[in-house]
């Protein structure tokens, strides 16, 4: 076992001792699935109303009516719930003191951060495997194209990751928990509405470029079920840039 | 105490010299935590950080385990430089540092496991060992409770047993006794005394006893800078050198101090504050008990008592961390 799958061990082991995890699973999914039965629920009085105007049943599109707005709100979600699992990964170690062990251990600042990230990323993975449930549910009593689905489901997968990354980020900055959860939900929200800041400016390429930044238009066109290498490259170098920045902060600390 | 297992084949590569440091600062801003302190510990030796709280003991420890950079100076460990090969110097290092490094949530044996890991222990290795260390630091009873719910003791223990664990040649103990009762500290103090000789050992303490009880060499370190090198017997014997006499008078003058330092042979006078004796330094062969005893009672001051003392560690440590002591240098 190398020291990267001992360090991410060992955050799944303390990760689930602490109440922490359980609330948040617990709230994402229970607002997930409040989320798509709302949605379903207006696609149905939809499509009734689609019945008395057109007098015949309508071919309702689950895709469109249910989860394009389910992973629309979900993502908002996470906003909200992702920096409650990242806030704890550096912080706890540095008010603890455990830091000191693993900074005096032969194991190098990208291990450490390696390590963290697939733990956090690992949890947040079984969270979404347990929204699976909806459309396992809907597929029963309907069909529908599970392609988008599954592009939807990639989008909400790489937009976490980036919010889990700037989570990590933040919590590095900080021995306390409440500023990195509360610094990586302001980081999210100010990144988020950079597309609004670029819209502002226009079709300019200084207006492309923040927008470019936002993490809403890649997110768009995954949860449409278009798979462009454009949105992949943005989330998977968001990913890198913001564990580098991670690996900087805790490598600085030392010179404190 | 052999053990089958080499786990990292670390084998000491200068055999007379294991930890050099030379001439290391360390500034936190404009606060300078030590200042050009130097000293190296041979191989197998045990030496002892002594110094009050604040003095740049745990500073200089968390240097030579590469867990920060100095500002200026070099500190080698094994012939490795800390700050330039700091991944071969802390495979070499046991380090416990001043607050055990333990996770709550993991019971002892998860959290040795852990650390194993941590330090690239290969199973085998690490199934070998882990029985052993928690037998020399008796933590058999508590082997599978969460660290949590152990005592301070225990956490000390557990984060020694961690130090420990991987066989390391150095190791680096940050006052390893604190928090352990009287029984436990002698067994831990027996432990440490098998370990000399295979293992060179720098731990630091502010309980003399414990320095003379298992150190082999003293570095009496104060506001940052080394005030003293020495055998513990050695820093006692050379301030002993000067008698110190203890006066104790019933009716003192206001000008007391100053008419003993008038006296030919007097060094310096201390008043103490817990009683009413005054300290008299004297020089070297001088014996002022008798002038003492004449001045006093001609003048009608009222001896109550003049015993001369011998100086224990506790004072020499005393005395070279007060601002006026005189330096004693190695």
């Amino acid at each position: 076992m190398t020291a990267a799958q001992a360090i991410a061990r060992r955050e799944l082991r303390s990760a689930f001792t602490s109440p922490i995890i359980y609330v948040v699973a617990a709230v994402f999914v229970l607002i997930f699935g409040m989320l798509s039965y709302i949605a379903v629920v207006n696609a149905s009085a939809q499509s009734i109303r689609l019945m008395q105007i057109q007098g015949m049943a309508a071919n309702i599109n689950l895709n469109d009516l249910v989860f394009r707005p389910t992973f629309y709100s979900a993502a908002i979600i996470l906003l909200l719930v992702l920096p409650l699992l990242t806030m704890r990964v550096f912080s706890e170690e540095r008010k603890l003191r455990t830091f000191e062990l693993l900074m005096t251990s032969p194991v190098s600042i990208s291990e450490i951060v390696a390590g963290k990230f697939a733990a956090v990323l690992l949890i947040y993975l079984s969270m979404l495997a347990l929204t699976g449930v909806v459309p396992v549910v809907l597929a029963v009593f309907n069909s529908f194209d599970w392609a988008p689905v599954f592009t939807g489901y990639l989008g909400l997968l790489l937009m976490g990751a980036l919010f889990l990354a700037v989570g990590l980020f933040a919590s590095a900055m900080t021995e306390n928990q409440i500023v990195a959860a509360f610094l990586s939900f302001g980081l999210l929200l100010l990144v988020w509405l950079l597309g609004a800041m670029g819209s502002i400016l226009g079709d300019t390429p200084a207006g492309n470029a923040i927008a470019y930044l936002s993490f809403i238009e890649h997110y768009d066109r995954l949860v449409r079920g278009l798979i462009d290498t454009k949105d992949l490259v943005y989330y998977v170098s968001g990913i890198v840039f913001m564990l580098f920045l991670t690996h900087r902060v805790v490598d600085s600390q030392r010179w404190a | 105490m052999t053990d089958p297992y080499p786990v990292a084949n670390i084998q000491p590569v200068n055999v007379l010299c294991m930890i050099d440091v030379q001439q290391i600062t360390k500034r936190y801003g404009d606060r300078t935590a030590i200042e050009r302190v130097s000293f190296s510990v041979s191989n197998g030796e045990v030496l002892a950080f002594l110094g009050p709280n604040g003095a740049g003991k745990t500073t200089t420890m968390r240097i030579l385990t590469g867990f920060m950079p100095a500002t200026e100076g070099t500190a080698t460990v094994d012939g490795f430089d800390c700050f330039a090969q700091p991944m071969e110097v802390k495979r070499r290092i046991g380090y416990l540092p001043e607050t055990p490094p333990v996770y709550q949530e993991l019971t002892v044996t998860e959290y040795l496991t852990f650390t194993g890991r941590l330090k690239h222990m290969p199973a085998a290795a690490l199934r070998q060992r882990l029985p052993l260390v928690i037998e020399q630091t008796s933590l058999g009873d508590v082997r599978h409770r969460l660290i949590g719910n152990l005592s301070r003791g225990y956490r000390q223990r557990v984060g020694l047993a961690q130090a420990l664990l991987h066989d390391p040649p150095v190791l680096i103990l940050d006052e390893p006794t604190t928090g352990l009762d009287p029984k436990q500290i002698i067994e831990i103090r027996q432990l440490i005394k098998s370990l000399a000789g295979s293992h060179t050992i720098i731990l630091s303490t502010h309980i003399l006893p414990e320095a003379t009880a298992v150190c082999q060499r003293v570095v009496i370190i104060n506001e940052g800078r080394i005030v003293a090198v020495d055998t513990p017997e050695h820093l006692s014997a050379r301030l002993r050198r000067s008698e110190t006499i203890s006066l104790t008078v019933k009716n003192p003058p206001p000008d007391f101090a100053d008419k003993l330092r008038g006296l030919p042979g007097v060094v310096s006078v201390f008043s103490q504050a817990t009683s009413r004796a005054w300290l008299v330094d004297c020089a070297l062969g001088h014996d002022l008990r008798d002038e003492l005893a004449r001045v006093v009672v001609t003048n009608g001051w009222g001896l109550q008592e003049l015993t001369t003392i011998s100086m224990t560690l506790e004072d020499v440590f005393l005395r070279l961390t007060q601002h006026d002591a005189p330096e004693v240098q190695a």
